[in-house]
Parts: structure tokens; C-alpha cells; sequence
């Protein structure tokens, strides 16, 4: 069946933080027509973040996480289209072509088709047994099920950045071996500080992880249950289960098709709208320009998801509005908070601010005396008045940020 | 059971009814306006402040440090501000109001 360009039919691809976030604004901003979500996840969409954290550890089921529950969408009139995966977009003649052939008209399209894990090429990856990537809850229940019959339960892990080190933490509690190899020299190599590689480094041996650096895996073989895994170096390790925390890949297959331009991810304007007038993209497959750093990134987290979804919903119907975010995230591991303001890229000196409490210090990164980002572990009050100094590009007294003495209120 | 009345930016009243989770998850479940809980309930986003009426601010109790200090991120926040996913529903919020924080 095909709508008639008057039915004001805006398709949403991806429902998850970014796009189910945006159709539900669009209704909150009047939108007056159709509003089709589709997803090739069959799931009600649910939190993504937990996956390594709480769900992992959890007996429960995915339906425990989900971002809204079913009677919202039908409320709000949002058609979910789940496990249907999107094929092509024609955007000349503005319909999407779903996977079995059958079509649909669109007056505006938002591709919220965020991140996919990225595998890198290995050996006898293919045939290997027990190798889960973690992006869906699919992956998550099939982590948890190959545990629960493994008797070793000896969990290796391929990648130190945030969402290895999390499930790491996760499987400690439940009770596995967990051994991480990271081809870089230090863990968090990509998105933080030696200092902070160093405390996690710390932690996790603490908790009993082993983490090795420098370790590039070449190739894996399976035998029953248990696999093989050699490394450049000649080393090999023996596992159960093998979990690829190595990053990801940003979908821009369909943004390709709807030939709108994409450079390291889906490249929006500051209304998340794409060089096609009538395409939106937001989330973690967009490239984007942040108006406080001045420059084109493309981020992975919750904040950049529904802040740009609200930005780009009300930019549908007409507002003015443009995104103007400092980016925020956070990650828990064990009993530690993490919680980072602003993006550090860039810096060029830091200063690390240890509390009293032995497990509370931040860290603050500048560009000369320009506060870039703040790190703070276990340590809300440093976030807090970190994301207010960032936006206000406040000039900081090093000195007395570094004194755990003097109050992170009187710095302003 | 407890009885919650959330009042709304819009000061509509919407009264529910929980046996458990947090008073994020509840609102979240009826689109309570308002109340997003972008962080899915770990006090990372303070997107679930809610003002406490001063007669329950006793036994709904005071927040704990790190919620205080992520309370401070809202410009409204006072001294009867909490943020909902910190707080679990029991029988003795019965009757409760909480006004969504602006
Ligand atoms: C394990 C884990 C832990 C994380 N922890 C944190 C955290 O603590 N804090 C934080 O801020 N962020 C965290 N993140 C990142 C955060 O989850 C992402 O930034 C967020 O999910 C991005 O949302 P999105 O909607 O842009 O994209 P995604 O969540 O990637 O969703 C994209 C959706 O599009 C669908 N899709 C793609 N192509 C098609 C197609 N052609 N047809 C149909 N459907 C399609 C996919 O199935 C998917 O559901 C974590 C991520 C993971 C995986
Ligand atoms: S839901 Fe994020 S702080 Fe409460």
C-alpha cells in the first residue's frame, strides 16, 4: 500500500535512543501525520547501555530495559515496523524499500541507523565457537546462555575500551574468568588519558581481570567447546567464550543509497538535516558539527542520541532550533562511576584532582587554559560544576583546582 | 500498593498506582510529561527531578551525595527536590505528590 505525498508520512529507520526519542517528539511538536518506525531488531526497543552493566548480570529479560512501554507507541500513534529491516532509500522519488520488496512513502525520512559492532578480520573467526559481539540484547542472552553451560567459564576479551571493561566487571561478578587483550599499549588507549588507563588498568587487576596490552589477535581456532587464540607476538590463549569489544562500524548503507553525504558518518547541519531536504540523521551515525568545540564529530552516546532526535523533530515541524550540546556519558564498572563532561581530543596538559575519599578524584583536561573535559570518578560534584566551567569557558586557577582543599565551587 | 499523583509543567494531575520500581520507571511507563530518564535510572542524567510534597519529604528521606550533586545540574532544584529514579515505590509513599520538576 502506498500513501499519497499528502499523508505527511515521516519514517523513522532505527528504534533505539536516537529514533525512538525523535518520534515521540515529533508527536510532542505536532507533528500531524504518520509516524512508522522501523527496526530489524525484533525487540520493543530497550536500553542500550545496561546491556553490559546491569542486564548482563541480571536473570532478567530485555523487556525489564525497554525505553517506552508498548502502550506509549500506540497512544502516541507510532507505528513500530520491529524486524523488518530497510533495504534502499529512493530519495528522487522519496520512498524506502523494505528487505521482502514492499514499499513506503515517506515526506521526510530520519536514518537513525546508528553503530554496528566492527569485526576485524581474524583467522577461523567465522567458524569459531562462542564469539559474540555486545550491541544487542540478542547478543546479551546468548552471552549469558553459553556461560551458563560452560563449566570453566573462562571469558576472553578482545578490546579494553568502556564497553569491554564493563562486561569485564559483569562477568567478574558472575563468576567467570576474564582475561581482556588489547592490541594498543593501554587500555581506554582512544578516549582517555594514561592516567586514567592506569586507574582502570589498577581496578580491573584488582577485581582479578587479567589485562594484557599490546596484543594483537591473529587467529582462533575452535575444538569443542574451547577455542585458541594465537597472537602476533606468538602467545596464545585459551578460552570459552571470546567477546569482541573491538568498536564499531557506523551504518551508512542506507544513508549511501539515498546518495545524501556522508564523511565519517552521515553529515547533518545543525538541524541534523542531511544535503537532501527532506532526510534527517541523528545518533551514533551522524557526523556533525558541535557549535562549543567548532569542529565535525561523530559520537557514540546517549546524550548526542536524544539530544540531536529532539533537534531534528522540531526542526520537522518548522522550529528553530539547532543543537548546541557539551557532550556527556558515563560508564559503571564494579562500584566505580564514571561520568565524563565535554570531549578531551585535543588537550594538551591536565590536572588530576584527588578528594579526600581515596576513590574520588577527577580529572580536567585543557587546550592551554581552555577546560576541554572533565573525567570524574565517583565524583558527581566535579561533573557537575566540570560541565558548567566547559560551557562557560571559564579561565580556571590550575592551582587551586588541583588542592582538594579548596571548594570546586569557589572556582567561578 | 501506593497511590502517586505526579502534577505536571502543564498542572495536569495524574494519580497511579505502583507496588514497586523506582518513581522514574513509573512515570516513564504512563508518559508522565516531563520525566525522560535518558539514563535509564542511574543517576546519571537528572532527567527525573521531581519536587517532593514537604509533608512526605520525611520518609521519602534525603538524597545521597552523588544525587545531590547531580541534582544541582537543574536551575529549580530545592530542598525538596529528588530525583525519581533514586527513590523506590513502597506502601509508604501512599498518597504522595510530586510535581515534575521544569
Ligand atoms: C554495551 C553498550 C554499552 C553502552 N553504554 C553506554 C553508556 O554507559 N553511556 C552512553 O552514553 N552510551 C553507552 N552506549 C552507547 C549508546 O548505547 C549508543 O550511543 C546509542 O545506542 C546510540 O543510539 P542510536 O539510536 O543512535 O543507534 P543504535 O543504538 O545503534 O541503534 C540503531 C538501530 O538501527 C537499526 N538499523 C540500522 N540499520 C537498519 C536498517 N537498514 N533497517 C532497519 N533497522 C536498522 C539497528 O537494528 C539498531 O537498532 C553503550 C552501547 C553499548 C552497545
Ligand atoms: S533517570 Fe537518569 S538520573 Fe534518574
Amino acid at each position: 500500500m502506498m500513501d499519497s505525498p499528502d499523508d505527511k508520512v515521516v519514517c523513522v529507520v532505527g528504534a533505539s535512543h536516537a529514533g525512538v526519542t525523535c518520534a515521540f517528539a515529533l508527536r510532542r511538536e505536532g507533528w500531524p501525520g504518520r509516524i512508522i518506525l522501523f527496526d530489524a531488531d525484533p525487540e520493543l526497543p530497550y536500553h542500550r547501555p545496561p546491556l553490559s552493566k546491569a542486564f548482563l548480570t541480571s536473570e532478567l529479560g530485555v523487556e525489564h530495559y525497554l525505553l517506552k512501554p508498548r502502550e506509549s507507541y500506540l497512544k502516541d500513534a507510532i507505528e513500530l515496523r520491529l524486524g523488518v529491516q530497510v533495504a534502499n532509500v529512493q530519495s528522487t522519488e522519496r520512498y524506502l524499500t523494505l528487505a521482502d520488496g514492499r514499499r513506503q512513502y515517506y515526506e521526510k525520512l530520519v536514518l537513525a541507523t546508528g553503530a554496528r559492532p566492527c569485526l576485524p578480520p581474524i583467522k577461523g573467526m567465522a567458524d569459531a565457537k562462542n564469539v559474540f559481539p555486545l550491541r544487542t540484547a540478542q547478543d546479551i542472552t546468548r552471552i549469558r546462555e553459553a556461560l551458563l553451560v560452560s563449566r570453566q567459564k573462562r571469558v576472553l576479551i578482545i578490546g579494553g575500551g568502556y564497553i569491554g571493561l564493563e562486561t569485564a566487571a559483569s562477568l567478574r561478578k558472575m563468576g567467570a574468568e576474564v582475561n581482556i587483550l588489547e592490541r594498543e599499549e593501554r587500555i581506554l588507549h582512544r578516549v582517555t588519558c594514561p592516567f586514567m588507563s592506569e586507574f582502570f588498568r589498577y581496578t580491573h587487576q584488582n577485581h582479578g581481570v587479567i589485562i594484557e596490552t599490546g596484543k594483537q589477535v591473529v587467529a582462533v581456532e575452535s575444538s569443542d567447546a574451547q577455542s585458541t587464540l594465537q597472537c602476533s607476538d606468538g602467545s596464545s590463549y585459551q578460552a570459552d567464550v571470546i567477546i569482541m569489544g573491538t568498536g564499531v562500524r557506523v551504518n551508512t548503507a542506507l544513508g549511501s543509497s539515498a546518495g545524501v553525504e556522508i564523511e565519517n558518518g552521515i553529515k547533518v547541519d545543525p538541524t541534523a538535516r542531511t544535503s537532501d531536504e527532506h532526510i534527517y540523521s541523528i545518533g551514533d551515525c551522524t557526523f556533525h558539527f558541535n557549535p562549543h568545540y567548532r569542529r565535525y564529530v561523530r559520537l557514540e552516546s546517549v546524550q548526542n542520541a536524544i539530544d540531536q532526535a529532539k533537534v531534528a523533530a522540531a526542526a520537522m515541524c518548522g522550529k528553530n532550533v539547532y543543537y548546541d550540546a557539551i557532550p556527556w556519558f558515563w560508564s559503571d564498572q564494579y562500584d566505580i562511576k564514571l561520568q565524563i563532561a565535554g570531549l578531551s581530543q585535543g588537550f594538551d596538559n591536565l590536572v588530576v584532582r584527588k578528594e579526600d575519599r581515596e576513590d574520588q578524584f577527577s580529572v580536567w583536561y585543557f587546550k592551554g587554559q581552555e577546560l576541554l573535559a572533565v573525567d570524574a570518578v565517583n565524583n558527581a560534584k566535579a561533573y557537575v560544576m566540570g560541565t558548567r566551567l566547559i560551557r562557560d569557558r571559564a579561565i580556571i586557577n590550575k592551582e587551586k583546582l588541583a588542592d582538594p582543599a579548596v571548594a570546586l565551587k569557589s572556582l567561578v | 500498593m501506593a497511590r502517586i499523583t505526579y502534577i505536571t509543567n502543564t498542572d495536569e494531575s495524574i494519580t497511579l498506582e505502583a507496588f514497586s520500581g523506582s518513581l522514574m520507571e513509573l512515570a516513564v511507563q504512563n508518559g508522565v510529561p516531563g520525566i525522560d530518564g535518558d539514563c535509564g535510572g542511574v543517576c546519571s542524567c537528572a532527567t527525573c527531578h521531581v519536587h517532593v510534597a514537604p509533608e512526605y519529604m520525611a520518609i521519602v528521606g534525603e538524597p545521597e551525595e552523588i544525587e545531590m550533586d547531580m541534582l544541582e545540574l537543574n536551575d529549580d532544584v530545592d530542598e525538596y527536590s529528588r530525583l525519581g529514579c533514586q527513590v523506590q515505590i513502597s506502601e509508604a509513599l501512599d498518597g504522595i505528590t510530586l510535581t515534575v520538576a521544569r
